[in-house]
């Protein structure tokens, strides 16, 4: 093993995480290296200082309302879901009530009602495609169990 | 009587099963731990609750995809720390948007200005330098510190946290605390410490 191999070690050894053999290797290189030595006392004075920080605690009020601070969260998400689906319904619903007022309505130009057609046959034939795509890449994605 | 691992394996369970109270006894037991890690890497205590409660939140909306019942802090944990480098980025990227404004570079996009000394206890001025200096580490460099120094998770622990094998641990280890001296050594005028 060269220096660089014992580079790692060295932390091991520093926070007594080498098993025996690791550590005698380590210790018999250290008597050899006085740059490995060096360097190793340089840590343990680092040791030394990062130890001292410690975090604040915080005041024991926060853990009696963290949980709720989650529940919230969940409760939120499931009304902001209700919410979007009745208005998707609601618009979906006044769109085509609006819609076939307009067709059935013998006062509304021809050409406005033939425009009104297309734009919804236009924008079943995109949703249906967009769909078909991301179920197309969602069967053929070999990440998709991936953890990410 | 249960186990602990036993209740953590039920309350994932009815959490699969669609009973999201059950996850109260998961975070009761991980909170803490979720919190102090979350203050570590962000370095700022309003933040570190936020981002703690939203991981929380993320795992219970995700707990299906979680297989191993027994590896659910390993999980949760990449959450929390993906949201908490998301977070820091953004407000990195914010900053740097003023750099094109204003033409210099404010502290913010430094990446030290949220490590707020109020959360180091007993503050003093060594203390304050060397969170602020954890704050410039790399993110995989400072996550190690986080765990080590703040958590005191030992190297198997580490690994198994970060999906990676004790030898990697070792050597990040080796150069988040090389890159942490150069900065307090650089701090205190290239005298070592």
């Amino acid at each position: 093993m060269t220096c660089p191999d014992y580079k790692d070690l060295m932390m091991g050894y520093l926070d007594d995480e080498l098993d025996d053999a690791q550590k005698q290797s380590f210790e018999d290189h250290l008597a050899s290296c006085q740059d490995c030595s060096g360097e190793l006392e340089g840590f343990r004075e680092l040791k030394q200082i990062t130890d001292q920080v410690a975090l604040v605690e915080p005041e024991d009020k926060i853990w009696q309302d963290y949980w709720s601070g989650i529940y919230n969260r969940v409760e939120r998400r499931i009304g902001w879901i209700l919410f979007s689906a009745a208005a998707i319904l609601l618009l979906i619903y006044g769109g085509f009530r609006l819609i076939e007022a307009l067709i059935k309505d013998p006062t509304v130009d021809i050409i406005l009602k033939a425009g009104l057609l297309a734009i919804i046959a236009g924008l079943a034939v995109l949703f249906v495609s967009v769909l078909r795509e991301r179920i197309h890449f969602w069967k053929r994605d070999r990440y998709k169990d991936v953890r990410r | 009587m249960h186990s602990v691992c036993d209740q953590q394996t039920l309350a994932i369970q009815r959490c699969q099963r669609g009973r999201p109270e059950a996850f109260e006894w998961i975070v009761n037991r991980y909170m803490k731990q979720a919190y102090s890690i979350a203050l570590g890497l962000v370095g700022n205590r309003d933040d570190a609750l936020e981002l703690s409660q939203e991981a929380f939140y993320r795992a219970l909306r995700n707990i299906d995809k979680l297989k191993s019942h027994s590896k659910f802090f390993p999980w949760f944990y990449q959450i929390l720390k993906n949201l908490c480098f998301t977070h820091l980025r953004k407000r990195v990227s914010r900053s740097t948007g003023n750099l094109e404004e204003t033409g210099y570079l404010p502290a913010e996009a430094t990446g030290t200005a949220w490590f707020d000394p109020e959360a180091v206890a007993e503050a003093n001025e060594t203390k304050s330098k060397v969170w602020e200096a954890i704050g410039r580490l790399k993110e995989k460099h400072r996550e190690v510190i986080i765990l080590r120094h703040f958590q005191n998770m030992s190297y198997d622990e580490i690994a198994e946290n970060l999906f990676c094998s004790k030898g990697t641990v070792m050597s990040r280890l080796y150069h988040a605390r090389k890159k942490l001296k150069v900065m307090l050594d650089d701090q205190k005028g290239g005298r070592h410490i």
